[in-house]
């Protein structure tokens, strides 16, 4: 069967509208079901017991007297669960329970489960284990120093070295050699948490000889993997379906311990267990931002023109793999995405310390690198006398063309994010008043990832759409964490079927009945899911289409698709009467990205996309001189979205983005402190309020990309990105100081202040970037110059 | 989620036997009001009472009245929203009004008494965390433990007074009643109501009760209170200026300042205010100009001491006390808080 080449998109009706999301009503009303409001019949509750120590030997566990406490039905230690894992396949080295080693204060160690939670904790507080506390490592440089104990992982080094990268793609010596001025950053990006409002949850059953977990994860499909792993059951034999979520933000992208420990309780005891974290669990079950310290250093001629660039950074990766090599690899890969450098060196390291692990949040290992290129732009413009705007104009990325290191650019609308942000600002005749100040920064992002976790041959996404007298349902692995994939979904579908998002019914993110999706991270499920999505929906369109137009006597284009009719008949006319005819009436779309986007060099896994979306921002802010006290007035967000589905759920993200990101520049940090997190609650933690959230004006820029479904690009993280270096900008427009450190708080900003009265530097941040142990490089060929436009 | 330990709740008919109850069962024993200070406490194991006397139905402590000299008595259960939008007392007493006001969000002020205020307990972010965290960091001697976390060569606790409105009823003179078992009262000021230690920061018998908080009337004081916190829809001071001047025109007549969350009680500084006695407050002083402020506020923030036990750089705390204290100068003078930027 063919597919219809792409209607008209003038005539598309639902796609691009401002509705409602599908789940919107039942969230608002409280009638959706969450991970943790799940009850099963005789269910146990479980807890965690876990390590208060950084770093130490475990040498014993006595778990007699929790056994004894009335109502504790299962105690767990590692003995029970010894098979590792981890979610990449270079870095397996968690155990969902640590019989050996913990490595971080929050490392789970054992588990209880009782008739209650009261129960189960007071049978973890009954557990008595015995530690030999080793050193802990609680910074990147006491990581690059070979320990006294033993490195964290046998896996690690040199030292607690987890990862090295070193890539150079064309001569940056040469460059640097022809460069009219050459400048030196360094730079800090402390780390910071996700912050769902859903703390994590996970519920399983067993039912013969199946398991079935609830769990509000982003990716069901790489729990499964782990679960089958750990428990050594055959894949056939688990079903982890994604409940809805509260919010995921990378932060439920992991298999985690309580997944697994709560399916291997419910085997053992054969009652149904939930496990539901505490806020502060949350804290330390984390694999949010990494803390990275970054230098860089770029040559540009006399006209301000890049020619090479050197970028540096060091992760401090937390206790465990996670998707470390990823994020270490993402601090160097975009950077070329929205300049035109035409050589350019990365090296890059993670180290292991004793602190929760660190993994992908809301721009996975990108929003640090961002801060620091767009900075050192800004003052690199200023070195070379050119205004800061214009200096990135000079480097923009040309639409469809190849990067230094091979990403493949298609639709880019750099220009105008950059253009309709400046102007809806007003920020070249930006008012000049003492402490007021604007800044501007872009970004980009991509469109999911080129490749999977581990490798694999399947389609990145699947979909099935069946239709019969139930209506129109929909069955795809994408896991809507918030981001609102499942509309996006309903409508791809609605669109393509003449109905209304509403009509579709949804089975997502559940590896028992839904065909794969590879999960909710690096922005892909609109590209990819509903690229899958449209192609299962248009197949279904063309069945209904052909049945009736042998019915009605006409060749199926005279038939029309829309305001749920199949040419003169009712959608549920036509279902039946295709249904006659043909059986079960079920189709199925794919989608896997397409060859050749990226390199062929070690690391170029990193970085491709299918297509890349950019954002440009414009903060204006007020700065107390005084105090350092910072309001942020408002906050004008241009997006390259290429299309929007719903746009009022893109501009729904592109705010919940600007947000994000304010909290990220100007309060969240996971600090640490002898080794403990500092504060991990909610009132400690800080992040903004409604108070601090300004107004956002978001501007959505349509380039139609042509490999999106029906142009469309993300919008779930892109938007964070510049909305960090813009707001840095905006406070040395308002008071000359460079604030060289994430996040920008009233104490670094009068610091920098009071150098300045001093004499000294004008600027607060870190002064030297340590000597890592890099390897030799890994030297690239670039796209040959004659080639690089497609 | 964290869970509420078990405890006995007892629903006492009056202030007085509530305090009798309190005797009754002694140190395993508190009162709990709003509960907004308590019972998070309660969950992360910083406070294990086992019998709770509940004070939030006795509407005998919910009353604002005017008192025979022309001042006003404020019961110890009137919530904090209602204390700080009561327009007598505002009119007379805008630092006061004005710190319930800035006391965490508006759901807790709904349910946050002005008694609980006076009694909320100091704060340290070596304390102020679960049970299982605290244990990971080891114990200190607020509880559970022996020695201090953030100033280990210090015999007593150093945890921070935090409360907003206690400054500011001390710098209006307020008093409070105590009721002690047996119905035995006492009025002490607001000022002796707190001693300097993080630990044992009350200085009232552990079974006397605050019954109301009894402010004179303000004759020339005009008052402001200014609260340095890093978000203004939630945070706990991080410091705080209480001013009170007695005015005769332009000219100072009396000052009285008071600090909170720069040591483990409000500091009463007024000496430092002295030498404002006497002198006009027009331009040059108020915007800064001869430096009068600036030295009155770094006398005043002399006591402050802040140290690492809470958010933000303790150096920064210290600078902001003394802007708070300028601030709220400027603001008892009736002048606008725009100037005090200059200063
Ligand atoms: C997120 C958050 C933010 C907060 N922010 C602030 C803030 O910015 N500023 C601030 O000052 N406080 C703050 N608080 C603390 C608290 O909410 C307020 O201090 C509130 O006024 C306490 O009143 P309550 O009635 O709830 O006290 P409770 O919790 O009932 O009691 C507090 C203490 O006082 C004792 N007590 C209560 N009433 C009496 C009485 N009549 N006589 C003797 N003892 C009594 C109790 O035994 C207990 O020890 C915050 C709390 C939270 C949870
Ligand atoms: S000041 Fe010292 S003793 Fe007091 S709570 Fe803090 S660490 Fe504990």
């Amino acid at each position: 069967m063919t597919i219809e080449a792409p209607r008209d998109e003038r005539a598309l009706r639902v796609v691009g509208k401002s509705l409602p999301r599908v789940e919107a009503a039942a969230k608002v009303t409280g009638s959706i079901a969450y991970a943790d409001d799940i009850v099963l019949p005789g269910m146990l509750f479980c807890k965690l017991l876990r390590s208060r120590h950084p770093y130490a030997r475990v040498l014993s566990i006595d778990t007699r007297a929790a056994r004894a406490v009335p109502g504790v039905v299962a105690v767990l230690t590692g003995h029970d669960l010894p098979v590792n894992y981890g979610i990449m396949p270079t870095c397996e080295d968690e155990h969902a329970l640590e019989h050996e080693k913990v490595r971080f204060v929050g490392d789970p160690v054992a588990a209880v489960a009782a008739v209650d939670e009261e129960t189960a904790q007071a049978g973890c507080r009954a557990i008595s284990v015995e530690y030999e506390p080793l050193e802990a490592v609680e910074s990147i440089e006491q990581a690059l120093v070979p320990p006294d104990d033993e490195p964290l992982h046998d896996y690690a080094g040199p030292a607690n070295v987890h990862r090295l990268a070193a890539l150079e793609f064309g001569d940056v010596d040469a460059g640097f050699a022809r460069a009219a001025h050459v400048r030196e950053d360094i730079f800090f990006f402390e780390g910071n948490t996700h912050l769902p409002m859903e703390q994590h949850s996970a519920t399983a059953q067993v039912a013969g000889d199946k398991v079935t977990l609830w769990s509000s994860t982003q990716d069901p499909h790489y729990v499964h993997r782990a679960l089958a792993k750990v428990l050594g059951l055959p894949m056939g034999k688990l079903r982890v379906v994604a409940a809805p979520h509260g919010g995921g933000f990378g932060g439920k992208c992991d298999p985690f311990s309580h997944e697994i420990v709560v399916c291997k309780v419910a085997m053992m005891t054969g009652r149904p267990v939930k496990c539901t974290l505490t806020r502060e669990e949350v804290f330390y079950t984390h694999r949010g931002r990494h803390p990275v310290l970054m230098w860089v250093r770029t040559g540009v001629d006399a006209d301000g023109r890049i020619l090479a660039m050197h970028f540096r950074s060091a992760l401090d990766g937390g206790a465990y793999g996670s998707y470390g090599p990823a994020s270490t690899l993402y601090t160097g890969a975009l950077q070329t995405t929205t300049y035109a450098i035409p050589a350019y060196r990365f090296e890059g390291a993670r180290v292991f310390t004793n602190k929760a692990p660190c993994g992908p949040k809301r721009g996975h290992g990108t929003p640090q690198p961002r801060f620091a290129l767009e900075v050192h732009l800004d003052k690199l413009a200023a070195d070379v006398g050119l205004d800061p705007v214009e200096l990135r104009r000079r480097n923009f990325v040309k639409p469809f063309s190849r990067t230094v290191n091979w990403l493949r650019i298609t639709s880019c609308g750099l220009e105008e994010v950059t253009n309709r942000v400046l102007e809806a600002s007003g920020y070249a005749r930006r008012e000049r008043r003492r402490g007021h100040g604007m800044g501007f920064a872009v970004s980009s992002y991509m469109c999911g990832a080129g490749l999977p976790i581990y490798w694999n041959k399947m389609p990145h996404s699947e979909c099935v759409v069946n239709v019969g007298r139930g209506g129109v349902t929909l069955y795809c692995g994408a896991t809507d964490i918030g981001q609102g994939s499942d509309s996006v979904l309903a409508t791809v579908a609605a669109e393509e079927l003449g109905l209304w998002p509403g009509d579709i019914r949804l089975v997502t993110g559940d590896t028992g009945l839904t065909p794969v999706d590879l999960g909710s991270y690096s922005s892909r499920v609109t590209f990819m899911a509903g690229n899958a999505a449209r192609e299962a929906a248009a197949k279904m369109r063309a069945l209904l289409v052909g049945v009736v137009a042998d019915e009605e006597g006409c060749a199926p284009q005279e038939v029309e698709v829309r305001d749920g009719k199949v040419g003169r008949m009712t959608f549920e006319e036509a279902a039946t009467l295709a249904e006659e005819h043909l059986g079960v009436l079920s189709a199925h779309g794919t989608y896997t990205p397409p060859e050749g986007i990226g390199g062929r060099y070690k690391g170029a896994g990193v970085g491709p996309s299918p297509a890349y979306s950019y954002s440009a921002a414009t903060v204006d802010l007020d700065a107390d001189p005084g105090s350092g006290e910072i309001r942020v007035n408002k906050v004008w967000l241009a997006h390259d979205i290429g299309r929007s589905i719903n746009e009022m759920a893109a501009r729904g993200q592109v705010e919940g983005g600007v947000y994000m990101g304010l909290g990220e520049a100007l309060m969240e940090a996971q600090a640490y402190r002898d080794g403990l997190h500092r504060q991990p609650s909610m009132l400690d933690y800080k992040s903004l309020t409604f108070l601090e959230m300004p107004e956002v004006e978001t501007i959505l820029v349509e380039t139609h990309d042509p490999e999106g479904p029906y142009g469309a690009k993300e919008v779930g993280q892109g938007p964070l990105l510049p909305v960090i270096p813009a707001v840095v900008s905006a406070v040395h427009d308002a008071l000359g100081v460079w604030i060289d450190e994430v996040p920008v708080t009233p104490d670094k900003i009068v610091r920098a202040l009071d150098a300045r009265a001093k004499g000294k530097e004008a600027r607060y941040g870190p002064k030297r970037f340590p000597d890592i142990p890099y390897p030799d490089l890994v030297k690239v060929v670039p796209p040959d110059a004659a080639t690089a436009a497609l | 989620m964290l869970r509420l330990p078990p405890f006995r709740f007892l629903r006492p008919g009056s202030v007085d036997e509530a305090a009798d109850l309190l005797a009754e069962h002694g140190d395993r024993a508190m009162v709990v009001a709003g509960g907004t200070d308590l019972v998070p406490k309660m969950k992360r194991g910083q406070m294990e009472p086992e019998v709770l006397v509940g004070l939030g139905h006795l509407t005998e402590l919910r009353a604002v009245h005017a008192t025979d000299g022309g001042g006003v008595e404020i019961g110890a259960g009137v919530t904090l929203t209602a204390a700080s939008s009561d327009r007598r007392v505002g009119a007379d007493h805008p630092a006061y009004t004005r710190a319930a006001a800035l006391v965490s969000s508006p759901a807790l002020r709904n349910v946050g008494t002005i008694g609980g205020n006076l009694c909320v307990d100091t704060r340290c972010n070596y304390y102020d965390m679960s049970v299982e965290w605290r244990e990971a960091c080891g114990f200190c001697m607020k509880k559970d433990g022996d020695i201090c976390r953030v100033a280990p060569a210090s015999k007593h606790c150093r945890a921070i007074a935090s409360s907003d409105t206690a400054p500011a009823a001390i710098a209006l003179g307020g008093t409070v009643v105590l009721v002690g078992p047996g119905g035995h009262r006492r009025e002490v000021s607001v000022s002796d109501l707190y001693q300097d230690d993080g630990q044992f920061y009350l200085a009232k018998a552990p079974d006397e009760i605050v019954e109301c908080l009894r402010l004179p009337p303000p004759g020339a004081w005009r008052s402001s209170y200014v609260k340095v916190r890093r978000r203004g829809a939630i945070d706990f001071p991080l410091a705080g200026a209480a001013v009170a001047l007695a005015m005769a025109g332009p000219v100072v007549e009396g000052c009285r300042i008071v600090l909170t969350a720069v040591g483990s009680r409000p500091f009463d500084v007024s000496a430092a205010g002295e030498a404002l006695v006497g002198r006009e407050l027009t331009g040059r002083e108020l915007t800064g100009e001869d430096g009068l402020l600036a030295d009155v506020a770094a006398e005043a923030a002399k006591v402050a001491k802040p140290l690492d036990n809470a958010d933000l750089h303790y150096v920064w705390r210290k600078q902001m006390t003394r802007r708070a204290v300028v601030q709220a100068i400027v603001e008892a003078a009736g002048h606008s808080p725009a100037l005090a930027a200059l200063a």
